[in-house]
């Protein structure tokens, strides 16, 4: 039942993901009015995914490589229709959609059975840990979408050539802003899923370091974040350079995340 | 019953001939009344602004019309008719009112998506209808040509790029610092366009404008002018640490911002964006500064092809605008199909047949002891009530329907009975 739930949220998430695309070159009403209905419609699905899963496994989400991806594209989203009601502009769907897209995409190819947790990771730490990484990486995500379209903008203003996106895309000061916002929200979450996450393995194995992929990979994601905040709030970092990083931060992110567990099937633990 | 539109606009006729045809307010009422008498017009409506004049008119006979108002038109405004007649476009029913929605969306305009045609257009209406010389069909003409103009300015992007230099500069200004409401200004040199570039950003609500001028009296002096401080030349440097955009108009013959004096200032300055407008020539700034992170340097050049990017932005999204009108069209001439008196009448007495034969059927089968001829009678009882309340509203309908509030009759008629077509 959740899994149907799910499949119904990708589908509307890809429905969603195009309209805002071609809001990109086309503006028009009833186009913005389905992709916005589309990603609500989405998120509710995925809602409706994600409680059902809670209700069938008896614990809270997310609990393996799957609900950990749907969760993280759930969150995402989520901030994402936060932000469009919040700020009224279609055009930052076009730049996070596609990563909500892409991360719903690659829970679809995990294994979905509910699989029970083994007793040592079912504790509060454990959930606190994966919850913290998401919501952070959720949060990162923005950062990236709004670098994105930093970059695009800024070449434009750069080169003198001014396309169709430079009139639907928002002005730097307002993307440099939200994206140190953004920035500012999503590396505290990072650091305490990285803390909550040492305490587990402290707690687990009697070792904080595992040298598990995913444990060293977002080790590198955290120096990426860290770096950029520091130089953000001490070096006066902004504009391209800050926009650079965190997309290449964000590219670390997925790697840790999807990298490792979908590709490379070599899940992090989960049992 | 004919929409007709006669009217001259700035491509078919010059100044000079758009400018005698301007009627003055008080000069309507006799207009209106002329238009109605002598033309044989049921509604009417004047649109004059500086690029067009151009009169709506409802009418049974457009023949007369067009010819008629051209006359009325010039005797109203004592300009010769042969100075104009050439110059005047007529259009009926739908090209009357795709024009009308055109010129409304401002996709007739000289200067495309510009707003101010939308104000003209209310406010022509208004005053028609103050005098009471329009009437169902222009009042709804003009409510959805009024209504298709909000939809084109809100649902394409045709009035959001700025088509004039300064208001160009105060876009990009925009797009690379939001609000422009705390931000600072410095201006160096004078010149008439970086006046008006300052008067726009004032209109942005600028925080500060600062003035330098190689001859301070004349730095003291423009800043009086246009509310702002003035400083000294040579203390330029220290000045662009405070400020975020720069308007450079000197007559020096060199530069007078290099890149690493930039390079410079925009460490000090904590990588915070500068945006440089040299409309100096010879320029006044080295050309590579635009090369530094943060730092956006454009030349009058540069302007002119964001003011050609923009037009062109403006013809891509009329092209949707056009596709939105003639929509728009179709549907205002369904709803005026829906108002003929004849088809109506039609569509009336059709139904109120059908409930007299579904009614017999009904009240046959209970009686089947009636003879034919008796059956016969029952079927003249209906048919005769049938008739006998359809006479009064045909006659009625078909002697309102050659004045104007006819058509008010016809919708009531429809709506009271439910009438589909």
């Amino acid at each position: 039942m959740d899994v149907t739930f799910f499949y119904g949220a990708l589908l509307l998430y890809v429905v969603g993901t195009v309209a805002y695309l071609l809001l990109l070159w086309f503006q028009g009403g009833p186009l913005a009015r389905l992709a916005t209905a589309a990603t609500v419609g989405g998120s509710v699905l995925h809602t409706l995914a994600l409680l059902t899963r809670f209700y069938a496994a008896g614990r809270l989400p997310p609990g393996n490589t799957y609900e950990a991806i749907s969760f993280f594209a759930w969150v995402t989203v989520l901030v994402y229709l936060g932000l469009e009601v919040r700020f009224r502009r279609h055009v930052m769907g076009a730049f996070v959609l596609p990563i909500v897209l892409l991360t719903a995409l690659a829970a679809a190819t995990v294994p979905k059975s509910p699989g029970g947790l083994s007793p040592a990771l079912d504790n509060t730490w454990v959930w606190l840990h994966v919850t913290f990484v998401l919501s952070g990486s959720a949060a990162l995500a923005l950062t990236c979408g709004v670098g994105l379209m930093y970059l695009l903008q800024e070449r434009q203003l750069k080169s003198k050539s001014l396309g169709a996106m430079y009139y639907r895309l928002p002005s730097l000061d307002f993307l440099d802003g939200l994206g140190h916002r953004a920035l500012l929200v999503g590396f505290p979450l990072l650091t305490a899923g990285l803390i909550t996450g040492a305490f587990q393995a402290q707690a687990a194995w009697g070792r904080v370091l595992t040298w598990d992929p995913t444990q060293l990979l977002s080790l590198v994601t955290w120096v990426i974040y860290g770096g950029l905040l520091q130089a953000r709030l001490t070096a006066g970092w902004r504009g391209r350079k800050a926009a650079l990083l965190s997309v290449l931060g964000f590219g670390a992110v997925l790697v840790t995340v999807l990298g490792v567990s979908v590709l490379v099937g070599r899940p992090h633990v989960f049992n | 019953m004919v929409i007709l539109t006669v009217g001259l606009n700035h491509t078919t006729a010059p100044v000079e001939i758009r400018e005698r045809l301007h009627l003055p307010e008080a000069a309507l009422p006799a207009f209106f009344e002329r238009l109605g008498q002598e033309a044989g017009v049921l509604e009417r409506l004047i649109l004059s602004t500086c690029n067009r004049v151009e009169v709506y008119a409802v009418t049974d006979d457009p023949e007369q019309a067009q010819v008629a108002i051209p006359h009325i038109l010039a005797e109203g405004t004592r300009t010769p008719l042969a100075l104009f007649e050439q110059k005047l476009y007529r259009h009926q029913q739908e090209a009357a009112v795709r024009h009308a929605f055109r010129v409304a969306a401002s996709l007739d305009s000289l200067v495309l998506g510009e707003s101010q045609i939308l104000h003209q257009v209310k406010a022509a209406y208004e005053v028609a209808r103050a005098q009471a010389a329009t009437g169902p069909i222009l009042n709804t003409l003009m409510g959805r040509a009024l209504g298709v103009a909000k939809k084109v300015r809100t649902e394409t992007g045709i009035g959001e790029a700025a088509v004039s230099i300064p208001s160009a500069a105060i876009g990009l200004a925009k797009t690379i610092f939001g609000e422009l409401a705390d931000r600072t200004v410095l201006i160096v040199g004078a010149g008439e366009m970086a006046e008006v570039a300052v008067r726009h950003l004032k209109g942005e609500g600028v925080h500060t404008v600062l003035v330098a001028h190689r001859h301070f009296d004349h730095a003291v002096e423009l800043a009086a002018q246009i509310g702002g401080r003035a400083v000294r030349f040579d203390q330029i440097r220290h000045e662009l640490l405070e400020a975020d955009i720069v308007l450079s108009s000197t007559a020096a013959p060199h530069y007078i911002l290099h890149r690493a004096d930039v390079e410079e200032l925009i460490r000090l300055r904590w990588n915070r964006p500068l945006f440089l407008i040299d409309i100096a020539v010879p320029r006044d700034i080295d050309p590579a500064v635009n090369e530094i992170d943060n730092v956006y340097l454009y030349d009058i050049d540069d302007l002119e092809g964001v003011v050609a990017a923009h037009r062109e932005a403006r013809e891509r999204e009329s092209a949707q605008a056009e596709l939105l009108i003639e929509r728009e069209v179709a549907t205002f001439f369904r709803w005026l199909k829906s108002l003929e008196v004849v088809p109506t009448l039609v569509t009336l007495r059709r139904h109120l047949e059908e409930i007299q034969e579904v009614e017999l059927v009904k009240a046959l089968s209970r009686l089947p002891e009636l003879t034919p001829a008796q059956q016969d009678v029952v079927r003249s009882l209906a048919h005769g009530i049938v008739s006998k309340i359809l006479h009064h509203p045909t006659t009625e309908l078909k002697r309102q329907s050659v004045n104007r509030d006819g058509l008010l009759y016809v919708s009531a008629l429809r709506r009271l009975f439910g009438l589909r077509d």
